[in-house]
This record gives C-alpha cells, structure tokens and sequence, in this order.
C-alpha cells in the first residue's frame, strides 16, 4: 500500500516537473538581458532605483518586489527555533547550574572576545541599517550579530543570552513586519506596499519601508539564531 | 586576467579536495572542520563572482554557526563515526 501510494505521489509530482519544463525551450534564455526593459532583469535593474530609492537592487527584490516571500522565510526561521526549543529547552532543575563549558577558557581567549563582541555587533548592525545601500540586510546582519553572541556565550561560562529578552525582541520585530504590512495594505492596496515617501537616493533614510522592515528582521534573525546557539550550548554533553 | 584565473584554479582545487577530506575523513571533528574550510573557500568564490550578499551569508552561516552547531553536536554524541551506524539504520 505504502509503495503504490510512493509510485502515485512520483508519477504525479514527475508529470507536473515535466509539463513545467516542457513550457520553457531548452537553453532559453529567461532571465533576459539588462539592457532590455520587457525582461526580467532588464526591469529590475533599470527601473529599482528611481521608483524605490533603493541603491542596492537585491534589497528592492527580496524586500520589496518580493516581501511577501521573505515574511515566509522569516516565519520558516522562526518554526525551526521553535521546534528546536520545544525539543531541547532544560529548564533547570533545583538551581543546577547548566555546563556549558567544561573548563574556562584561557584569559587570551576572554579577553579577546570581550574586545572583540562590539566591533562585531558593530559589524551587525552597520550591515543591516544600511541594507539598502550596501551589499548585506537583515539576514547578514543578524547572523553576524549572532557570532559575536557565539564567541561571548563560548568563552565566558556565566554569560546569559536571556531567554525572556530574546523572545521578546524576536516578537517584537516579527509583530513590525506584520504590521508595516497590514499598512500597506490599509493604505495602499495591497500587503507591504512601501507607502512612505521614497526619499533620495544613496541617503541613510531613503526608500520608504525597506529600512525599517530590515532593521526588523536583523533583530529577529540576531534573536533567533542566538537562541538557537544557547539551547544548544546548554544540553549537558554525555559522559 | 591571469592572475585572476591562477587564484580561481588553485581555490577551485582546494574547495574539491577538502570537500572530498570531508567525506573520506572518519574522524568527524576534522570532517566538520574541513566542511568550514569548504564554505571558506565559497564565500571568497561568491566574492569574486560579484555576489557580496551572498558571500557575507555564507561566511556568517557556513564558517561559524553551522561549524558550531557540527561541533556541538559532536561533544553530545561521539567523535569517531560509527562503523555500526549502517546497521542501525536498518532496523527503522
């Protein structure tokens, strides 16, 4: 029975793969050319920054052109922390204190770090503030940040992440994107349209929503994969 | 143009190889190490190919974070691979 329903389930999702490709010519080009404005790419490059303000056209895409996608992404980032903390979150037994690292680590190694977790964070949040204007965003941002909290979390043995803040800047930030949403589509007609004034281009507050909406999703990429890294840190290793 | 070809070959080499120390290594702390080597390697291919986005994501996720979690892992469970492991799949 298992395998008839597996034969069913290939023949189905072979037919609909074949049928896709079969639409598309084989060695087509589709993406297009930059310089032509009917294709794809051509549109993109040419049009991103005089009708969003936005020097850097991956951030115009994966923002705005497609924003909806990458409040999926978000949520998929989101459903996978939440898996992960369901399964292996300890809460601590009768004030046991967790071993997260066997022995501390060597004074270099502190002191290094404790020198070294600002200009990361620095690092950070410098990447996803100007999203829109330089290679990086949210995404790139917020894992960097989450090094630094690596390299703090794996050198000092009482360092806490703080579960409670985590959560709630995670939130927070989540609760933002939904929102600048919801107002785009209250205000112009559909979901996270960017309705604020579009500013000039190459300035730090241009763009309209874009910005806010990476500052967004930095903190809550930083807040998860932070998570993440202390949930793991905390499982008591076999002896 | 040639050094820049050069520099391409002998990264192209060295992202196979470690890729391949990967796999063959059976001591899993030097496999999960050699798999940093290899997103290493990529991030500095995404650079040169002009994709600076990408190559600051895989340089945050691939070196440190997904090393560490490998590593991590590894603490919790064993270091060497386990030549019983095969059997054991059988039973599922």
């Amino acid at each position: 029975m298992k395998k008839v329903l597996v034969l069913v389930l290939l023949v189905i999702v072979g037919y609909f793969l074949t049928d896709t490709f079969n639409l598309i010519p084989f060695g087509e080009n589709r993406i297009g050319n930059p310089q032509d404005e009917e294709t794809v790419a051509g549109y993109y490059l040419n049009n991103t920054a005089e009708k969003t303000s936005v020097a850097n056209t991956v951030t115009a895409i994966v923002v705005n052109y497609r924003g909806f996608d990458t409040l999926g992404e978000v949520t998929v980032l989101f459903l996978a922390t939440t898996g992960l903390g369901s399964i292996l979150f300890r809460r601590k037994e009768d004030e046991e204190e967790i071993e997260r690292i066997n022995k501390p680590s060597s004074s270099l190694m502190q002191t290094g770090s404790r020198v070294l977790f600002p200009l990361i964070a620095l690092l950070g949040i410098y990447v996803f503030i100007h999203g829109h204007l330089t290679p990086g965003g949210g995404f790139q941002g917020g894992a960097i940040i989450a090094t630094g909290f690596l390299l703090m979390l794996i050198s000092y043995k009482n360092f806490k992440a703080g579960h409670t803040m985590l959560n709630w800047v995670e939130s927070i930030a989540g609760i933002t994107f939904v929102t600048i949403g919801l107002w785009g589509l209250l205000t112009g007609g559909t979901f996270l349209e960017n309705t604020l004034p579009a500013g000039e281009l190459n300035n730090l507050i241009s763009g309209g929503v874009i910005p806010i909406i990476y500052i967004a999703v930095g903190f809550k990429v930083a807040a998860e994969l932070t998570g993440v890294l202390d949930i793991l840190l905390n499982i008591k290793p076999k002896k | 143009m040639i050094t820049y070809v050069v520099i391409f070959s002998i990264l192209a080499v060295l992202l196979v190889a470690s890729a391949l120390y990967a796999v063959i290594q059976k001591d899993l702390l030097a496999a999960v190490i050699s798999t940093g080597v290899v997103s290493l390697i990529l991030s500095v291919f995404f650079y040169l190919m002009q994709a600076p986005d990408v190559a600051l994501t895989e340089a945050a996720i691939g070196i440190a974070l997904t090393t560490i979690i490998f590593v991590i892992t590894i603490r919790n469970t064993s270091r060497n691979e386990d030549e019983t492991v095969d059997n054991n799949l059988e039973k599922f």
